[in-house]
């Protein structure tokens, strides 16, 4: 039961799971923020409103929680294969050039994981945290002005740049890992194999460039 | 052709190991690598010294014995190709090379350039035959296997077992050896009724012989000599997760 757990298979399946189920996520999260583009007043009514509404919702609040646990799984899962993987490599080879024949993000999913994960400690700290646990000054509505919030923190070049390095590593974190979870599960037919790769970059090209004009459009506007 | 060696030595596994230099001036471009790796060994033999030791057998590229890094590369520059099926014309007059062995946790060095491999071999042992009894060949047609299926078999089957597939992975995994002989057995009906337990014997065999997860680099791909698709991988993740979901015991 225990060489189960410990079953290189069974944690990458895992891994594939929640990291599609964090894919599926940015979608959403993506559609939602894309409501910070409306025309200024329009935007903060309309932001706030919607920040209320997820913060009130208890399906909502539920799915959180699922995502809470995704985050961390997919985390402790990559802590443990990256051990596996450093004790069955054994000695180091003196001279390297295997990288010839692979992708470079597929090489370096750990290096990019750590910028995202660094990324979302402090994506939660500004935003999540201060709207939760912090004091925020009300918009017209009576919701807590959490556009504003944003829309100054993006006033900061240092801060877009952060955001802009951060949601290129996501990318290219994407660009392998969508088709690769895939493979982890088991689709082995080449027609739908070969399909699944180009819709995956589609899908990492996409969410990367609607995540990145988010903030430059914002410190442009501003 | 001159050219200048830098050659992993070692003495066994529990002494450390480090390069030496070698230089072989009689190097002709038609040769193998391992016949440049013989010409070397004759030198050092005639001069006293102890020749290097490399796995080498058939010299045609089928039985899977030879296997060197060289500059870093599974079975050196070419893709797709054995240590024995390298000839000196992929490289210049003057170059220097770096031997050194497949480097994995799961396969100790025994002496040189020479690894042991068993850890491939237990993982067959554990499943990767067919076990129900067959009793006398019957007749050839009473089992009919179509020519696509008897080719894609094939191409599974084709893995020699060199281990290059693990040096190349920056994790050491043996999922495409693994999963090429699983998939090899499941394409054909007398290798099917055993799938569900085959796949699970040989999964945790693999566990248990300290190789790594396959991370999806594609990197074995590249350098397996048969070229050997990264499907079966795939193809290895779907019967151990159905033979593990669906299968009663």
């Amino acid at each position: 039961m225990m060489i189960y757990f410990k079953n290189a298979l069974t944690r990458k399946n895992l891994m594939a799971l929640t990291g599609l189920f964090l894919s599926f996520f940015l979608i959403i999260h993506l559609l939602g923020n894309l409501q910070l583009l409306l025309p200024e007043k329009e935007a903060q009514l309309q932001y706030n409103l919607y920040s209320h509404f997820l913060s009130g919702n208890i399906v909502i609040k539920l799915v959180s929680y699922v995502l809470y646990a995704c985050i961390l799984l997919h985390t402790l899962d990559a802590i443990y294969l990256g051990i596996k993987s450093k004790k069955a490599n054994g000695p180091k080879l003196s001279r390297d050039r295997r990288s010839r024949a692979s992708t470079w993000q597929s090489r370096n999913m750990m290096f990019l994981g750590i910028i995202i994960f660094l990324f979302l400690v402090i994506h939660f700290k500004d935003f999540w945290y201060h709207y939760k646990f912090g004091e925020l000054p009300h918009d017209e509505n009576g919701n807590k002005d959490l556009y504003t919030l944003v829309v100054n923190a993006f006033d900061s070049i240092w801060y877009v740049i952060l955001y802009s390095v951060s949601f290129l590593a996501l990318g290219f974190h994407l660009l392998h890992g969508v088709a690769s979870a895939h493979r982890s599960l088991g689709v082995y037919h080449p027609f739908y194999s070969k399909l699944i790769r180009i819709l995956g970059y589609l899908f990492s090209i996409l969410i990367t460039l609607g995540y990145l004009i988010i903030p430059i459009i914002i410190y442009i506007k501003h | 052709m001159k050219i200048y060696l830098k050659i992993w030595r070692q003495k066994d596994n529990h002494s450390k190991g480090c390069f030496k230099d070698y230089t072989v001036d009689d190097v002709n471009k038609d040769m193998s690598f391992l016949e440049m790796l013989d010409t070397l060994n004759l030198k050092l033999v005639k001069q006293g010294e102890r020749p290097v030791e490399f796995d080498h057998d058939c010299r045609e590229g089928i039985c899977g014995q030879c296997g060197v890094m060289i500059n870093g590369i599974a079975h050196g520059p070419l893709k797709n190709t054995t240590t024995c099926q390298l000839h000196m014309r992929s490289f210049k007059d003057g170059d220097t090379i770096y031997v050194e062995p497949f480097k994995a946790a799961a396969f100790p060095i025994v002496r040189d350039l020479k690894i042991n491999r068993s850890a491939l071999d237990r993982i067959i042992t554990s499943g990767g035959f067919v076990a129900v009894d067959t009793g006398q060949a019957p007749e050839a047609n009473s089992i009919p296997i179509t020519y696509q299926e008897a080719e894609s078999a094939f191409d599974s089957a084709a893995c020699i077992g060199c281990g290059a597939c693990v040096a190349s992975c920056k994790n050491s995994s043996a999922a495409l050896f693994t999963g090429a002989k699983i998939t090899h057995l499941e394409l054909l009906p007398q290798g099917q009724k055993e799938t569900h337990v085959r796949v699970t014997e040989m999964v945790e065999q693999m566990e248990k012989e300290g190789f790594g997860h396959c991370s999806n680099t594609e990197a074995c791909q590249v350098e397996c000599p048969e070229n050997i698709s990264v499907l079966n991988i795939a193809r290895m993740n779907y019967e151990y997760n159905k033979s593990k979901l669906l299968v009663k015991k």
